[in-house]
């Protein structure tokens, strides 16, 4: 039997388990005239059942499926919300058209307050550009995760056959090819981070 | 000196949906010349072929963005180097702001903004109208 047996306990188990059953094998074959050669055997067998089970546990978590699948699945459907968000708020836009034009051929004061009311409905359709700033943010942090998967995913491959080698370089190739003033695209803030048009207004005026 | 509403004013901004909100409003604020560039490169392109009163910028676009065009206006040696920029941005970082003062603008807005926002900075660079 042998003095170290593959358990189904977590990976830093296993990874203490590889090092002692190393350990073993060098210590009997340096002391080989007591060991016998089965052994031995039994002590490579058991390394090779560890390496065996944690390669099929790493293809089972198919790391590929968050490059190939999941990811762009997401982008696809933000891409989506966007589309869909920008062809409502056009229609809403034309509505208003056709609502101004009508209003401004009757005139007087009604008109006028119409006209006014859809300038606010115009105002409130800015809400398309910030949504759509800000899913494009989580879209660029998406595609940052895929290139960090990737980069993963080729490290594995190169000694896992069998796991498909999905790594890209597109995150690099983004930042490199980002403009000088990159630093400063933070797009829209959270609410309780933003700062007001009334401090931009102050800061402005110190410069004066 | 009165504000001249016949002006060319320049537009940029890479949603058509702002384009289409900011042009209504400035149609509402009396200034019906208002031409369109969806990134800084095509408003670099419009500026050099025409005269504009004033440019009015989004900062966040690709592949030139706002504070890039700024930049460049400011930095050239052609009669357009004065001319008034504001800037219409959701970057709303104190360090946005100070970036954009430092490189030359003359106001900043912060989206989302409406109409009497829009004219009360159009006014501060331009006078009263």
């Amino acid at each position: 039997m042998s003095d170290l047996n593959v358990s189904g306990a977590g990976s830093v188990y296993e990874k203490d388990q590889v090092i002692k059953i190393i350990n073993s094998v060098i210590a009997k074959v340096e002391q080989a005239e007591e060991t016998s050669r089965e052994s031995i055997f039994r002590e490579l067998k058991d390394l090779q059942d560890i390496i065996e089970k944690a390669r099929s546990e790493i293809g089972a978590a198919r790391p590929n499926d968050i490059n190939d699948k999941h990811i762009p699945t997401a982008t696809d459907e933000l891409d989506a919300v966007v589309e869909s968000t920008a062809e409502a708020t056009g229609k809403i836009m034309d509505s208003c058209d056709v609502i101004q034009e009508k209003a401004e051929s009757v005139g007087g004061q009604p008109s006028d307050d119409i006209v006014a009311e859809v300038m606010k409905i115009y105002e409130a359709c800015s809400f398309q550009d910030i949504t759509g700033q800000r899913i494009t943010k989580v879209v660029g942090t998406l595609k940052e995760i895929e290139g960090k998967v990737g980069a993963l995913v080729k490290v594995l491959s190169q000694n896992m056959p069998g796991l498909h080698d999905a790594s890209n370089d597109e995150g690099e190739d983004q930042a490199s090819a980002a403009s000088d003033d990159s630093a400063l695209l933070n797009g829209p803030q959270m609410p309780d981070k933003a700062i007001t048009q009334d401090d931009i207004d102050a800061l402005l005026a110190e410069f004066d | 000196m009165a504000v001249d509403k016949n002006m060319n004013v320049l537009i940029v901004d890479d949603y058509n949906t702002m384009l289409r909100i900011m042009k209504n409003l400035l149609k509402q604020l009396g200034f019906s010349n208002v031409d369109e560039a969806s990134h800084g490169g095509e408003a670099l392109e419009r500026i050099k072929t025409k005269k504009y009163g004033i440019i009015i910028s989004d900062w966040n676009m690709e592949p030139m963005t706002g504070y890039e065009l700024l930049k460049q206006v400011r930095g050239s040696e052609m009669a357009y180097k004065d001319t008034p920029f504001i800037m219409v941005t959701a970057e709303s970082k104190t360090e946005n702001v100070i970036a954009a003062k430092q490189a030359g603008v003359n106001n900043y807005i912060v989206k989302p903004f409406n109409a009497e926002t829009l004219k009360k900075k159009m006014e501060a660079v331009l006078g009263v109208f």
